[in-house]
């Protein structure tokens, strides 16, 4: 039983991640094939520092994960404590249904919506181009609001009052109460609300696809060269990006371990 | 008097107004686009002009409902499975099956063109034998083994997370009143994972039949799905955006019923639990 | 006691939708007192003391400090500070941060700080806790950081909204005695809300029994136990034997068909009226001697003393003897005139009956019950 349940787990993930593994080899390619490996080489990941299109559009995946990131979490979190405030339950929960949205729908159809959005301002407008840096920015903050949102109210709600009442009661203003005892008790879940939204800036291909116009990310430019022949260039960012992934998901498995047990003794 | 508030609703008119524009909006104006013509008359022509993408509909369908089940059959034991796991190892196998899923699906797709493809691994491995080559690639089996493979993480974290909720006392109360390993799967364990496979199914169901890049990578262009479709008409040029937004609206629709649907069979269970 | 009032309610009005919690309330506070705000769950101690604290305003009525009306001020204006049920200690800062929390928000210098929060500390029998973690500390131990840091402000009132009721038996006294001996040192008004009538009676300087969003009776700890004002509070209020009586003249009781002596007056002729026997007061004799007669249908041995039930024509006493008894003995009741004590007829009379339904577990479950107010 026991090494069957191994066995099967160990399938799974050797499913998972046999492309991987793949993708990996092959950045090592002497030769310019993802076919036939013809020799080891860092030639690939050489090329990578002198290759300007993929460095710009790194920076611009980078610059819109981490202003986008920023924006939704500020907002979300200000979001949250409004929603909860509001004082019908009808009004609150038509303001979640409407949050739910951009969760539950296909990623083609919030950004062909989105899309339809932006062509139509830039009509109204007759920009040149209706596409480009702020709708990218505008859209990943639209996708990533949700997710802020449902990580941060429920840890809000689960608050106790008595805190607040306690720095009331202290001397603190209402605000003052907010930022000195409300938001650190709720900092780990804002935290996790970031790293959500930081990381599904950075993946986002579908949504960017249709509103970000000449401003191109990096899966936009990944994309691009998929189309045509691809070279093991390609896997080399990609390895390097797995790499980063990996590094930074055992940072967060390492604070949330820590937070956790922190918490665990607070019973 | 709200009792539970630590802030004004003041604070939430920034995102309310965001969310107006940025969400309720877009979709007014794909309906808009949806029911008009080229030049804004009220028309329901598009919605005649659909039988023409019947076929992507329909292949749209079949293939997320196969990827789905597959997705699921897979899934299912890997969870329980994990759960039966040391809690730190259970961890480690979480990290490694949440890793991949942060990678670019791109990336991730395009590989398997590499190991599927006429002169890739899989073919390369059987040559050695004197079998094939298979057609692998260009298939619509491989198709549907991309979306198993982009989307089967989204099946196994909440059917785990549910699972791995699931109080012992419990199974220890079912060993005690008689029950064997399988029952206490049947009549214990599936029944409170439910909510996982519920959410699992949604999550998995709704990229597959929206997606656009697996079909055109694994199954060479030969069949569009509905996703395709809609990439290709909002490409071609604003002449199109009519009928590309009244598949968007048909597409949306669609998986609103489906969610819709997915969500009252695990509200149905909540109350029995 | 002629000390002055340093908070007056006045005509307070509380309701939540429906429901009414405060009925006109009106409520002196005398400067430097221990008061308790007694009563079961959902009377409304628990609003008042919020209405106190300005975490909640009243419909109607006024709130008086000091002389003046703070209605609408807010709670961080108000010199007072509350303890909290389960103390609401910051789980993001220390020992220390927690009690230095109210000072740094008044912008004191950190030497002023770090003076009183060590003053503080000392005063909880908390001496070196300062770097502590809070979830490292134990409930009494927490109990003590919410009460050096609400002090820390140097309040002039003290709120403490059930602060003993998560601890356990033994420490609950222990706290009792240092709550007691803290607020002789401050010299500040202490307002203690509890539905424990033990505590409020060992603890109080007065006591305020509360139901239904009125004050039943305000009196000292002994005024309350042996004049209660009325039904409720002689029931609330440790165990009583209650009857229907007439009050056949001055110092004259007729109850149980016996004509008894008493030291009560002011009623008028043959005025109905409620009699309360308490359990202890009452000797058992033997039969041919008592001045009523009954027979024993309960025995429960309890340590300091029996608990015994007597059916008296169909009225079952509750008695607490010294003396050995046998369910199915025959036996008197001698019933001295200081052991009466009448009560004018209210609302309550007639609710609470005799003991034929009482038992022990029944009265335990119901504490249990009344955990959380309002």
């Amino acid at each position: 039983m026991k090494t069957l349940s191994r066995l099967y787990i160990g399938l799974i993930l050797l499913f998972l991640y046999a492309p991987v593994a793949v993708m990996i080899v092959f950045s090592f390619n002497s030769g310019g094939s993802v076919w036939v490996f013809e020799g080891f080489s860092l030639d690939w990941y050489k090329g990578l520092t002198t290759n300007t299109s993929m460095l710009t559009a790194l920076e611009h995946t980078l610059i819109i994960a981490i202003l986008s990131s920023v924006i939704s979490t500020v907002m979300g979190t200000a979001a949250s404590v409004g929603i909860l405030a509001l004082r019908k339950r009808v009004s609150r929960s038509a303001v979640m249904s409407v949050t739910n949205i951009p969760m539950m729908n296909a990623d083609i159809v919030t950004g062909v919506s989105l899309m339809l959005l932006f062509v139509f301002i830039g009509n109204l407008f007759t920009l040149k181009e209706s596409l480009g840096f702020f709708t990218v920015l505008a859209a990943h903050i639209t996708f990533n609001l949700p997710y802020v949102i449902l990580s941060v109210m429920p840890r809000l709600r689960a608050t106790d009052m008595s805190l607040h009442e306690a720095a009331l009661d202290l001397g603190c203003t209402p605000t003052q109460s907010f930022f000195k005892v409300i938001l650190p008790s709720i900092s780990t879940s804002i935290f996790t609300g970031a790293i959500m939204a930081f990381t599904l800036s950075l993946d986002d291909f579908v949504i960017s696809y249709f509103t970000c116009g000449h401003y191109q990310t990096l899966p936009i430019v990944i994309y691009n060269m998929t189309k045509k022949t691809v070279t093991p260039d390609v896997y080399a960012l990609s390895t390097l990006i797995f790499l980063a992934v990996f590094v930074l998901l055992i940072l967060y498995n390492v604070l949330q371990s820590k937070a956790e047990s922190r918490r665990g003794f607070n019973v | 008097m709200n009792k539970k508030s630590f802030g004004s609703r003041i604070v939430a008119a920034p995102y309310m107004v965001w969310a107006a524009i940025f969400i309720v909006v877009p979709l007014l104006i794909m309906a808009y686009f949806a029911f008009t013509d080229g030049s804004g008359n009220f028309t329901v022509d598009n919605f005649m002009q659909i039988a023409r993408f019947k076929k992507a509909f329909a292949l749209s369908i079949i293939y997320a409902v196969i990827a789905t089940i597959i997705t699921l059959l897979l899934a299912y034991p890997m969870a329980y499975y994990m759960t039966k796991l040391k809690i730190s190892s259970q961890r480690m196998v979480m990290m490694l099956i949440m890793l991949p899923m942060w990678m670019n699906f791109l990336i991730r797709t395009y590989s398997w063109i590499t190991i599927l493809a006429n002169t890739g691994l899989i073919n390369k491995f059987l040559g050695l034998f004197g079998i094939g080559p298979l057609q692998l690639i260009n298939t619509p089996g491989a198709v549907i083994l991309g979306m198993v493979y982009d989307f089967i993480p989204y099946m196994i974290l909440p059917i785990y997370t549910a699972m791995s909720k699931i109080d012992n006392s419990l199974l220890e109360a079912a060993s005690d009143l008689g029950s064997n390993s399988w029952s206490r799967i049947r009549r214990v364990i599936m029944p409170l994972s439910l909510p996982g496979v519920i959410s699992g199914i949604t999550m998995v169901f709704v990229p597959s039949i929206s997606t656009f890049y697996i079909s055109q990578k694994l199954g060479g262009n030969k069949d569009m799905l509905i996703g395709d479709a809609i990439e290709y008409l909002f490409n071609t040029g604003p002449q199109y955006y009519n009928v590309a937004s009244t598949l968007s609206l048909i597409l949306m629709v669609m998986i609103l019923v489906c969610t819709l649907i997915m969500n009252r069979f695990g509200d149905d269970e909540e109350v029995v639990v | 006691m002629t000390k002055q009032n340093i908070i007056e309610l006045k005509d307070i009005f509380v309701s939540f939708g429906e429901e009414k919690v405060l009925d006109g309330l009106n409520l002196d506070i005398k400067d430097k007192e221990f008061i308790t705000l007694l009563g079961p769950s959902g009377c409304g101690k628990t609003t008042t003391l919020r209405i106190i604290a300005g975490f909640l305003d009243a419909d109607a009525g006024e709130v008086v400090f000091e002389d003046k009306n703070i209605n609408g001020v807010p709670s961080y204006k108000r010199q007072v500070n509350t303890i909290f049920q389960r103390y609401a200690l910051f789980p993001h800062l220390n020992v220390y941060e927690n009690v230095a929390f109210g000072l740094r928000v008044k912008k004191l210098k950190e030497k002023e700080i770090k003076e009183i929060v060590t003053e503080m500390l000392h005063l909880v029998n908390l001496d070196g806790f300062e770097k502590r973690s809070i979830s490292t500390l134990s409930g009494g131990q927490q109990q003590r950081v919410a009460i050096a840091r609400a002090i820390a402000n140097k309040p002039k009132v003290l709120l403490l909204d059930e602060p003993l009721a998560a601890l356990d038996l033994k420490l609950r006294k222990d706290m009792q005695k240092e709550l007691r001996r803290i607020q002789r040192q401050l010299g500040i008004t202490f307002v203690f809300v509890t539905h424990d009538q033990e505590e409020a009676l060992t603890m109080s300087d007065r006591v305020v029994v509360m139901n239904k969003g009125k004050i039943q009776q305000i009196g000292t700890p002994q005024d309350i136990y042996n004049e209660p004002e009325n039904a409720f509070v002689a029931d609330f209020i440790g165990e009583s034997n209650i009857l229907d009586g007439i009050m056949r003249d001055d110092f004259v009781a007729e109850f149980s068909g016996h004509v008894f002596d008493c030291l009560d007056k002011g009623f008028d002729k043959n005025e109905n009226v409620d009699v309360v026997v308490r359990p202890e007061d009452v000797d058992i004799v033997p039969a041919d001697k008592g001045m009523l007669k009954g027979t024993v249908t309960s025995v429960d041995f309890l340590g300091v003393h029996y608990e015994i039930i007597v059916d008296i024509g169909g009225f079952k006493w509750m008695i607490q003897t010294t003396d050995e008894c046998f369910v199915g003995d025959n036996v008197g009741l001698f019933i001295e005139p200081d052991a009466i004590h009448i009560m004018k007829k209210s609302e309550y009379s007639g609710l609470y009956g005799d003991y034929s339904t009482y038992s022990e577990e029944m009265e335990h479950l119901s504490d249990i019950t009344e955990d959380d107010d309002e």
